[in-house]
Parts: structure tokens; C-alpha cells; sequence
């Protein structure tokens, strides 16, 4: 597969958003509350319908999905860490669902390859940006233990925030703006949920960019190997 | 008012004078034989309550443990049409779970309480969650056979005597029966496909065939509960009707998949018009309801551990909710209109 901008860009989203799904899809059967059963498998839907449109613009849906190896995958990390508690999910889907609702409204605006996608799209990411902003609240301003637990998750991950807007290559948006209404929305969600704002550093040399790059966490590849290992065994099968 | 619609009038909470009981329950039986739903607020016999919260329990608990066994191969689904009817199967049975508890629940008991009862045993969820799924395939021969056993079984509950779960069986049946095709395409595919493939589908069938015989209970001359619930009209068939009715729908269809049934027995009888099938393992079937299947420790362990687990989720939205009432406006308190309606104000 020759990787232009254009396809290169749909990587890039559409690894994001199968990347994530997979990690929402472990939580089935494991949620705290049969309601959130429910949401977490809708988001991870939602998800996985735009990973198919977009690596459907880019080559056959599958092949991409699953006979690709890490190196090639061009997902943020952020999207790869291993789910942890609730509030490690709930942290990472409010940094991407944030990030995700403004960028598809930049692209949802244009005229580009991704605007029929972005809005659609859209209307998806905006529901789940509510649902982690709500869940924010409720764990950052629960019990004193939900909000340790909130605190942790969201310093945790805070170090793959910054990868998000490493321009992409095909994408043409106000990268730096988002970069700003990002950080403006998050900052209001941690405060509302009497959470701070993590102070460490958000584009470290190693996670700038880097899964753009194919350059991953340890934990990915384990992801991939149970992911793709049944496509695996059986070449050419349809299923 | 038309006498069978007379228990309409009834109030609920035992607070019935006894000698008054032979005339609620007279009522109540011309109420069920002319077809009539009995709802929430119509008095019932305490047996008749009793009866629908454990089956309406343990069929709920039956979707929460039922996702286990599916849920098992999302993150290993085979192409990614496939992990999205995976995901959506799996979500819709956890739909189907709120369904069933909110049907119980207007039977004065609570999804907390029955919860309980099923993570402590107490409660039971259909036998067939015990078995492993050890392959792909097996997730289709869940959608044809498990599924397919559960419409048959839940079909005629459509028309049960106590509308709130009638209710929901409308839409549990429409739901499953678009889950048990989708089984059935995907072992389709399997068995059309690679050798590999289609050994892979006969597997699963032969290991999973026998436990969805099992689903429909035990034979009619040992099932406790049977006789009863039909004169409640809670059951419209028995046991081994239905299990035939099963029978009879699958063997053409294992035919149309290019797939056999392990049952040497299994031979269509001109005189019943009827398939007649070899016997059932009634000692395994009990093993399993006992507890000693290949899988209930697993399923019972992982639904306590994700409740444990999930217990500081819902203490911090409990203790939000309580922080934020007013500032969000959610009432708590009920309106007096929800008070007058329990009969209490």
C-alpha cells in the first residue's frame, strides 16, 4: 500500500478510532453498573463504524485492521493504554472525545475528503464527550476515594495529551487552535469536577507524535496479537 | 364493570381484610382465564408474585451472565463486521437485562436485592452460560441454537399473564430473533468457507446442540414448577413441547448449513409428525443447575468481581447526586401524584 497524505490521514483517525474501540469492547461484562454496560459498548460502536468508514478509504477495512503490525498502526498512544480502573477509561475518554469533538467539527465545516465522515461523526463524539464529562464529575466530586481515583488517572495519561496535535499530514485544520479549546474544555471539566489541571508535561520526546510515527507502548502489541491472531491463522478466509 | 376486569380495583400490599381474599382471588382467576393482563397494581396471589419474581429474575440474570460467554470473543472477532454484531449483540443483551429488572422490579423487589441473590447463589440464570466458548464458531452456534432455544421459549411469554413482562418479551423476541439469524449467517459462512472453517462449525454444534435441548427445562413429568404456571397462564406450552417444537425447527435448518446434529437417534417420525431424538443427559443437566458445569465458578466469580470492583463507581455517583440534588433540579423526592399511585398517601 503506498501511504499518500490522504490515505496516511485515514490511518491516522481511523487507527484512533479502532484502537479505542478494542480497549472499550474489553469492558464488556466487566462494568461497574449494568447502565454503563451499555454505554461503554454504544461508545465503542460508534467508534468502530468510523474505524470501518475511514480504513475503508484507505484499502479493504481488514487487511488494514488486521495483517498490519504495530509499527504500521499510526494511532495516538493515549488510545492504546490498557483500560486500568474506571477512571483511567473515563480519563482517557474525556482527553479523546474532547479532542475528537473539536477536530470533526473543524473537518465537518470543510469541504474535504473527511467532512462527510466529521459530520457524522460528530453528532456520535458529542454524546460521548457528555459521558465523560458527567462520569468526570461524578468520580472527581463522588467519594474521597473516586476523586484519588480520578486524580490518578487524569495525571496518568496526561502525558500522551500532547501527541494529539502533532499535525497530521492530509488534515488541514487550525491545529494550535484546537490545541487551545482543547485545553480550555478539559480544564473546565477538571475544575467543575474539583480536579486539577495536571501539571506535568504534556509532549514528552518520546510521546510527541510518536504514534503517528508507529512508534507504540509495550501494551499495544499484546492488544494486536490477541486482536488479529484468529484473522491470522486462517489466510484468505472469509468470515 | 365486567366482572374479569374487576381486579382492577384491588389494592396491592396484603392489605386485603382475609375474609375478603377468596373474592380477590375469584376475581383474579376470571381475570387470567378470560385472557386479561394483570398489572402492577392488581392483587395477585402471593404465590403468583413469587412465582414471576424468580422467573423474571433469573431470566434477567440470565442476559447480565449470558454476555460472559460472547463477550469472550470481541477483542478476537475475525473481521471487523463481525466484532461490530459481536458488540452490538452483546450491548442488546445488557438492554435486555434493565428490561427484565424494571419488569421485576414493579413486583416490589430490587435489582440490588436480586443481584444479591444471584452473586450469592441464591438466584439461578439458565444453564447454558456454563459451557465454554472454546472457538469463533461457537459464537455463532450461540446465536443459532442458544438463541433460537430462548425465542422458542419466549415467544408464547409474549402473551403471559403479567403484562409488564409480557411487555418486555415484545421486545426481547424482536431483538433475539434478529440475533438468531445472525448466528445463522455466520455459520454459514463457516461452514461454506475454508475445511478448517467448516470443521470449526460442526464442533461448535456438536458441543453446543445437546445444553440448548436443556434450556427448555426438565422433562414435563419432573418439572416443579410447570402445572401451576400454566393454570396462571404464565407458561402457554409445556417443557417437551417446546423442546420438540425446537427440534423440528432446526434439523431443516442444520440441513441448510451443510451441518449434522450429534444425535444418532435423530430421525423424523411419520406417525408424530414429530422428529424423534435420542435421550437427553438429565445427570449433566442437574451437575450444571447444581453448580458443577465447566464454567459456573467462572461466570458467578467474574459478575462478583465486577460488581466489587464497580462498588466505588457507584458510591461516588450516589454521593455526587446527593452533593449536586438541587443544583441539577433531578427530584428525588416522589410527586405526589407517584405517591398516590402506591396507594400510600
Amino acid at each position: 500500500m503506498t501511504v499518500t497524505a490522504h490515505t496516511g490521514a485515514a490511518l491516522a483517525l481511523g487507527d484512533d478510532a479502532l484502537v479505542l474501540s478494542h480497549r472499550l469492547g474489553e469492558w464488556a461484562g466487566h462494568a461497574p453498573v449494568l447502565e454503563e454496560e451499555v454505554a461503554l459498548a454504544n461508545i465503542a460502536l460508534d467508534l468502530l463504524g468510523q474505524a470501518r468508514v475511514l480504513l475503508s478509504m484507505a484499502g479493504d477495512e481488514d487487511e488494514l485492521a488486521y495483517l498490519r503490525e504495530e509499527r504500521a498502526f499510526r494511532n495516538l498512544q493515549l488510545v492504546e493504554q490498557p483500560g486500568g480502573d474506571f477512571a483511567h477509561t473515563i480519563a482517557r475518554q474525556l482527553y479523546f472525545s474532547t479532542y475528537q469533538r473539536l477536530l470533526y467539527t473543524q473537518l465537518a465545516a470543510q469541504e474535504g475528503a473527511f467532512a462527510g465522515l466529521a459530520a457524522k461523526a460528530v453528532k456520535e463524539v458529542a454524546y460521548h464527550q457528555d459521558h465523560a464529562e458527567q462520569w468526570t464529575l461524578r468520580l472527581g466530586d463522588g467519594t474521597a476515594q473516586s476523586h484519588e481515583r480520578m486524580r490518578r488517572a487524569c495525571e496518568a495519561l496526561w502525558r500522551f495529551t500532547g501527541e494529539m496535535f502533532q499535525p497530521i499530514e492530509g488534515v488541514e485544520v487550525d491545529w494550535a487552535g484546537l490545541q487551545t479549546a482543547w485545553l480550555e474544555s478539559v480544564s473546565d471539566t477538571l475544575r467543575r469536577a474539583t480536579l486539577e489541571v495536571p501539571e506535568g508535561p504534556r509532549s514528552g520526546a518520546w510521546a510527541a507524535g510518536a504514534g503517528r510515527q508507529g512508534l507504540h507502548t509495550e501494551p499495544f502489541g499484546r492488544m494486536l496479537a490477541e486482536m488479529q491472531h484468529l484473522h491470522r491463522s486462517h489466510p484468505g478466509a472469509s468470515w | 364493570m365486567a366482572p374479569a376486569a374487576a381486579h382492577r380495583t384491588a389494592s396491592v400490599d396484603g392489605a386485603v381484610p382475609e375474609a375478603d381474599t377468596a373474592v380477590y382471588e375469584a376475581v383474579f382467576n376470571a381475570a387470567v382465564a378470560a385472557d386479561e393482563r394483570i398489572e402492577p397494581r392488581d392483587w395477585m396471589p402471593d404465590a403468583y408474585r413469587s412465582t414471576l419474581v424468580r422467573q423474571i429474575a433469573q431470566h434477567a440474570h440470565s442476559e447480565i451472565i449470558g454476555m460472559q460467554p460472547e463477550a469472550n470473543w470481541i477483542s478476537r472477532a475475525p473481521s471487523l463486521r463481525r466484532k461490530a454484531i459481536l458488540m452490538a449483540k452483546v450491548q442488546d443483551e445488557a438492554g435486555h437485562g434493565l428490561y427484565l429488572y424494571s419488569a421485576v422490579e414493579t413486583l416490589g423487589v430490587s435489582r440490588e436485592e436480586l443481584l444479591d441473590k444471584l452473586h450469592t447463589g441464591r438466584q439461578k440464570y439458565s444453564s447454558i452460560f456454563n459451557y465454554p466458548t472454546l472457538t469463533w464458531a461457537d459464537v455463532g452456534a450461540i446465536g443459532w441454537l442458544v438463541d433460537g432455544a430462548a425465542i422458542t421459549n419466549q415467544v408464547p411469554l409474549c402473551r403471559c399473564s403479567y403484562g409488564p413482562y409480557a411487555r418486555a418479551m415484545v421486545r426481547v423476541c424482536k431483538e433475539e430473533s434478529f440475533h438468531q439469524r445472525q448466528g445463522y449467517e455466520l455459520l454459514l459462512a463457516l461452514s461454506q468457507g475454508t475445511p478448517e472453517q467448516h470443521a470449526m462449525a460442526q464442533d461448535a454444534v456438536d458441543r453446543w446442540w445437546w445444553p440448548s435441548l436443556m434450556m427448555f427445562g426438565p422433562p414435563d413429568d419432573e418439572s416443579a414448577h410447570s402445572a401451576q404456571s400454566m393454570a396462571w397462564k404464565i407458561k402457554r406450552h409445556s417443557n417437551d413441547e417446546l423442546r420438540q417444537r425446537f427440534i423440528d425447527i432446526c434439523v431443516p435448518q442444520a440441513k441448510s448449513l451443510n451441518l449434522t446434529l450429534p444425535d444418532p437417534d435423530l430421525r423424523w417420525n411419520e406417525e408424530r409428525g414429530h422428529y424423534d431424538f435420542g435421550p437427553i443427559d438429565w445427570a449433566e443437566f442437574r451437575e450444571v443447575i447444581k453448580g458443577n458445569g465447566p464454567c459456573n465458578e467462572q461466570r458467578i466469580s467474574q459478575r462478583r468481581k465486577a460488581h466489587d470492583e464497580g462498588a466505588w463507581v457507584r458510591e461516588a455517583a450516589a454521593a455526587y447526586a446527593a452533593k449536586h440534588n438541587g443544583a441539577t433540579g433531578a427530584a428525588v423526592e416522589p410527586s405526589a401524584d407517584t405517591a398516590d399511585m402506591n396507594g400510600k398517601a
